[in-house]
């Protein structure tokens, strides 16, 4: 490749070397405005509200048992006591008797009552590891997530 | 790989314990509705039978059954408790994703595959193509009933009539549904050469206009039948196709040709030298490529397709697979009194997706104001998703415009892999940046086997799929300045960055969607390019 082409194209190329890129960038990046209205929000939106249509969760708000999970959830969320959703214990089962109807969707682990067994696999999402769109606040601005 | 971390922080384990919508292995039974042959599109059939299922009403109307249906379904049951949402399809197919059609599908290693249309994602996870397996549905009969609603899809099932001074639609059936809000995600129809439409029935039964499930079951067949395939069209949909079927081709004893107007693979999204050099990547793939081609004629001899080139240059094949774009299906506008775009196509849509009061368009379907790019029309998964969601956010009282920019990603074989976002029109002027090995390293080390990736998208989500690529010797040391192995694409408008390419660096999209919404004139995109850390993997 030419320096000749590079002048004389609409497109051009630059090669860099790592050494090339340590100094860190001098681009100037706009300040976000957490409470802009247009942006997707996470799980929890700027007035501490649930965020239902997170992709975080998945299916699990638009479900045949979203109504259920929503009312867990949301006492769950805004539970006072000390130990926290303590007072959200019909929600809950509310909740897994509903699931339990729909095997194909919610999945049962096997002889587990309340025990958890794995966060991230079991998260509502599809959990996989994603280059998500949507991921909240905190991973979004990071440019070097991986 | 990006691991999502988000739910932790707030999402008790201990409550949480069961994981969502784990994929079904086989093909889920469609038997929701009763399913009717798709009728003629002209003229509405009375027909008292078949109206039997159909609800008289539907508070929230989906016309289409494809993906950005499926998300503003989503979206609207999580923001209107116990709505009840109905998505009409003229498909006979419960919503599902269609990228795996033309990608993960082909690769899998299962032989049931095409059978259950299930494919394995990276961590092992098997994932089905549909959204969600039938028991997520609620019958259509149902809908009206069920205690906190639920989405109902009718399939099998035409809108050939809307009445928006009534609120309400005509089905292919005959029957009629008022609704109270309407989205309209009807996507396209795959265009045809105009030769091979006039060739006649011969060359029509060997042509795939490919889209659908039914059209990667056929060609997959076809593909172990026949000796020569021959796609004609060098865009995304070809390209993965070429590249799919030329994996085979050693294994199959199959020719695969692919035949384009423009220079290289993807000449009208990337610009020329990487075109070229993907142009390279997919003729590895054992694909014969014939660059320069437009089509004269198509016709069929002696049990072979015979293909003219304007040129003169005749090729011999058995059969064809046309990938010259889509048609957007906007049937209903006259009916409707719906505005169609003359330049791009679709349905003119505001920049909240709306049409009129109470319709929304999008998907395929939509020609939409972006604030920040200006008006498009977008042919990508994630933006169904995107447009689709928010159309549902919409219509759930949310006044939210288009802002969160959609993307888009193309693996073509286990080189070349790529995520973009904004404009990406290789007429655009662009500045590349690509990383360059230090004196250092050798070139077996320059030449990285980098996470190269055969992904799909989760619903609403870029799923990061790594295969590892195994070669057995290191590829021959290529000049370090042709060796487009990673790096970043900017593409320019008015010295604006519009559209980002990620080549062969992943994880990335947040601070490109950044870079595009600011919109900002920047001195220098090398230090732009430098917010990337393309030398980490």
């Amino acid at each position: 490749m030419s320096y000749l082409n590079i002048f004389m194209s609409k497109d051009r190329i630059i090669f860099v070397t790592k050494e090339d890129h340590e100094a860190p960038s001098n681009a100037e990046l706009i300040e976000d405005d957490p409470n802009d209205p247009y942006e997707d929000h996470g799980l929890i939106l700027p007035n501490g509200d649930i965020n239902w249509n997170c992709p975080c969760l998945g299916g699990m708000a638009s479900g045949p048992c979203g109504q259920q999970f929503k009312d867990a959830f949301s006492c769950f969320h805004y539970s006072k006591e000390e130990v926290k959703g303590s007072d959200c214990v019909e929600n809950f089962r509310s909740m897994q008797e509903c699931m339990q109807k729909y095997p194909e969707l919610y999945p049962q682990e096997d002889d587990n009552d309340s025990a958890p067994s794995g966060g991230a696999d079991n998260a509502p999402s599809d959990s996989v590891p994603t280059s998500s769109p949507e991921s909240t606040p905190a991973t979004t601005e990071n440019p070097a997530a991986s | 790989l990006v691991t999502e971390s988000v739910v932790e922080a707030s999402v008790p384990e201990s409550i949480i314990e069961v994981s969502v919508t784990e994929p079904v292995a086989e093909a889920p039974a469609v038997t929701q509705t009763a399913v009717s042959e798709p009728a003629p599109a002209a003229e509405p059939v009375e027909s008292t039978a078949a109206h039997s299922d159909v609800p008289e009403h539907a508070p929230y109307l989906l016309i289409g059954g494809g993906t950005a249906s499926f998300a503003a379904a989503r979206s609207i049951r999580a923001r209107d408790p116990g709505a009840r949402v109905l998505i009409v399809t003229e498909e006979s197919e419960l919503p599902y994703m269609r990228p795996p059609l033309s990608k993960e599908l082909w690769f899998s290693d299962d032989p049931k595959a095409t059978e259950t249309l299930s494919f394995k994602q990276w961590n092992g996870k098997e994932r089905s193509i549909y959204f969600q397996p039938p028991s997520f549905y609620v019958s259509p009969t149902d809908l009206a009933k069920v205690e906190n609603g639920g989405v109902a899809v009718l399939t099998g099932r035409k809108v050939v009539h809307m009445d928006v001074r009534e609120n309400k639609v005509k089905l292919s059936d005959g029957a009629e549904i008022s609704y109270e809000k309407c989205l309209i995600a009807t996507g396209g129809v795959p265009r045809n050469l105009q030769v091979i439409d006039r060739a006649g029935e011969e060359v029509m039964k060997r042509t795939t206009l490919f889209r659908k499930i039914e059209d990667f079951r056929s060609l997959e067949k076809i593909s172990r039948e026949v000796k020569s395939i021959t796609i004609i069209g060098g865009g995304f949909l070809g390209s993965e196709l070429a590249c799919a079927l030329g994996r085979r081709s050693t294994d199959l004893g199959l020719e695969v040709i692919q035949m384009f107007p423009e220079k290289g693979n993807m000449g009208k999204v990337l610009p020329e030298y990487l075109s070229n050099w993907t142009t390279e990547k997919v003729r590895k793939e054992g694909v014969n490529i014939i660059m320069d081609a437009v089509v004269k004629n198509v016709s069929y001899k002696n049990d072979k397709l015979e293909i003219k080139l304007k040129d003169g240059r005749l090729i011999e094949t058995d059969h064809v697979v046309a990938a010259v774009g889509l048609e957007p299906s906007v049937e209903l506008a006259k009916s409707a009194g719906l505005e169609v775009d003359s330049d791009f196509g679709g349905y003119r849509v505001n920049a909240e997706l709306q049409a009129r009061s109470n319709i929304w368009v999008a998907g395929d379907a939509a020609c939409f104001y972006d604030i920040k790019l200006g008006r498009r029309r977008v042919e990508h998964h994630d933006h169904a998703v995107v447009s689709g969601r928010l159309a549902g956010e919409n219509m759930t009282g949310a006044s939210k415009p288009y802002w969160h920019q959609s993307m888009f990603w193309s693996d073509l074989g286990p080189d070349v892999g790529y995520e973009a976002i904004g404009i990406v029109d290789s007429s655009l002027p662009t500045v590349g940046v690509f990383a360059k090995a230090t004196a250092k390293d050798t070139p077996k080390a320059a030449t990285e086997q980098s996470g190269t990736g055969i992904r799909s998208e989760s619903e609403t989500e870029a799923v990061a799929v790594t295969l590892k690529a195994e070669t057995t010797a290191p590829p021959p040391p290529v000049q370090q300045k042709e060796d487009y192995g990673k790096g970043v694409v900017f593409y320019l408008r008015d010295n604006v960055v519009v559209g980002i390419v990620l080549w062969n660096v992943f994880n990335r999209m947040p601070i490109a969607r950044k870079i595009i919404k600011d919109g900002e004139q920047h001195a220098d995109l090398n230090e732009v390019a430098k917010l990337f850390n393309i030398h980490e993997d």
